[in-house]
């Protein structure tokens, strides 16, 4: 058994307690919102683009700990960064979630994010890490749909 | 309601030990803990004589039923029927030909809506249900109002989740054509007054479904006292197998509906230009079924027919006392439906922790219950929450078992503060 601790690392419920651009932008250039029909989790991901800038990325919505976390996380990490930065981000943090639990992290780039590694413990769990990265990349593709973790 | 009747075999005094030695799950560990399972509303553990039962049938009579003249297909065939007559008995319906095996509660809800739906229900009427209803007893419902141009009307709740009765007498009209409403609220626990909602229905002429998925574990269920029309559960709520589960409809209506599926069994002759359909039940039980499901169910039955019943029911509101005195002591818990009449399920969230993060700290404990919204997203959005946190007992479980949970949540409060 894994301790819980691997899970719930204090940077983690630190960004669950107080998230980080927890706040809608107003008028955003491109939004998207995210649905976890397995639990519920709901979450809206606004995007400010200068270019192809993120000049800035917020989310409201409700869920977890892990997902509000990831969320807020991903938010901090991906301000000010490019489209490509954002496309690379999520492929990376998409193969660091949903790689076997016993293999080392590529930590790479993810810095801050390798706080999530210990969800790849909990299978059911990867989806709430992953919902924000699934509604950013909806959001950057300014698709109109609600995106599903299903 | 009047106890279950025709018990064959003698009673056993109930003593919770010696019960939970007969389901072989429970001595289970997870994590290095003793499995403590408070998931029964999602489905229920199964006793070993279900699973000799289910191991016997594919053993020593596994042959297809209701054509072979060989022996094994007797032996099928007669423990099939024999399974058949067992649910009669559990319920009380007047004829094992009411008894129609179906995959669950919800294949038995579909095939109503289908069936006696689509040959009773037109443009312009209503199908009324409730808000406190599972998805299984929502969106068959919705599918045949889009077929026909029919309305879904809802029976409204108050906070604590009871239906109101009042507002529901107002939804009868003359344009409602059949009324489909839950026994027992699997997110809430609520006990519904179905014995008053059939009498107000029936005083207006219109037929009533009952979803009894969740009411067959923790209650008796007496189709003719309740004088329902239709009656839906699954075999695996009631520790039995799933894939198995059994739609009750009184005899007159199910000779009056067309087929739900076609195929093999479900005729009496077949030609290029037409085919006869078989008598009742067979003519809904189209193909060849889940023998081996029906055998266990029928096990699960017998199981529960030694039982004490009366001494496990209150053993089981015991439990539903403790359990709610001990939540609602665990400072941040709030419980989540209490209505005044209750089976023992509890809903309960916690501040500022999500359920998902409650249900993956419990279970690291070896406290299984289930979190989420629990097929019931309109309930969830009455009561404006997203999704509880949901313990479900059976007359298995102890206040050892309610301990552990209470212990496990001092372990999230440890994490979270």
């Amino acid at each position: 058994m894994s301790d819980l601790r691997e899970l719930y690392q204090e940077v983690i419920l630190d960004h669950n307690k107080r998230p980080r651009n927890f706040r809608a932008i107003g008028p955003p250039s491109q939004k998207a919102d995210g649905f976890n029909p397995l639990c519920g989790d709901k979450i809206t991901v606004y995007l400010r683009m200068a270019g192809d800038v993120i000049e800035d990325v917020s989310f409201e919505g409700s869920g977890c700990a892990i997902s509000k976390a990831s969320a807020s996380l991903m938010t901090d990490t991906i301000k000010g960064r490019t489209l490509q930065d954002a496309e690379d981000f999520f492929v990376e943090f998409h193969r660091m979630v949903t790689s076997p639990a016993d293999e080392p992290v590529e930590l790479g780039r993810l810095d801050k994010l390798a706080v999530f590694a210990g969800v790849r413990e909990y299978p059911v769990r990867v989806k709430c890490a992953s919902l924000a990265w699934h509604t950013l990349r909806a959001a950057l593709e300014a698709k109109q749909d609600v995106v599903s973790t299903e | 309601m009047t106890a279950v009747t025709a018990v064959s075999t003698p009673r056993e005094v109930f003593d919770v030990r010696r019960i939970r030695r007969d389901f072989p799950i429970l001595s289970e560990r997870v994590y290095g803990k003793p499995l403590v399972y408070l998931d029964n509303a999602a489905t229920a553990q199964k006793p070993q004589s279900v699973i000799d039962a289910m191991v016997r049938s594919l053993t020593v009579e596994n042959a297809n039923i209701h054509r072979g003249v060989h022996l094994l297909s007797e032996r099928a065939t007669r423990s099939f029927e024999d399974a058949r007559a067992a649910v009669r008995r559990f319920v009380n319906a007047a004829d094992a030909r009411e008894v129609v095996f179906v995959r669950g509660a919800t294949e038995a809800i579909n095939l109503v809506a289908q069936t006696y739906g689509r040959t009773h229900v037109g443009a312009g009427d209503e199908i009324l249900i409730s808000t406190l209803e599972h998805h299984s007893n929502i969106v068959p419902w919705q599918l045949l109002a889009e077929q026909v141009g029919a309305r879904l009307r809802v029976i409204p709740m108050n906070d604590a989740g009871e239906l109101l009765m009042d507002e529901y007498v107002g939804l009868l009209t003359p344009r409602t054509r059949i009324v489909a409403v839950v026994h027992v609220s699997n997110s809430l626990g609520t006990i519904t007054p179905v014995g008053e909602i059939i009498a107000a229905a029936h005083a207006r002429g219109i037929p009533v479904l009952v979803d009894g998925a969740q009411a067959v574990p923790h209650l008796t269920v007496d189709v003719q006292a309740l004088d329902c029309d239709f009656y839906a559960f699954s075999g695996h709520k009631v520790f039995g197998p799933t894939g198995i589960g059994v739609l009750y409809a009184k005899r007159a209506l199910l000779e009056g509906m067309p087929p739900y599926q076609g195929g093999g069994d479900m005729i009496s002759s077949v030609t290029f230009e037409k085919s006869e359909y078989n008598i009742v039940p067979y003519k809904f039980e189209a193909g060849t079924p889940n023998i081996t499901g029906a055998v266990g169910l029928g096990a699960a039955i017998a199981y529960l027919e030694r039982l004490d019943w009366p001494a496990a029911q209150a053993h089981e509101r015991d439990l539903l006392a403790y359990a709610t005195a001990r939540l609602a002591a665990v400072p941040g818990v709030r419980l989540v439906g209490t209505a005044a009449v209750k089976a023992s399920v509890l809903s309960f969230v916690m501040d500022s922790v999500h359920p998902h993060d409650i249900g993956t700290i419990l279970d690291q404990e070896g406290v299984a219950i289930r979190t989420g919204h629990h097929c019931t997203q309109p309930v969830m959005h009455r009561l404006g929450i997203p999704a509880t946190a949901r313990v479900s007992l059976a007359f298995y479980n102890t206040r050892e078992e309610v301990d552990a949970l209470i212990a496990a949540l001092g372990r999230v409060r440890e994490i979270f503060t």
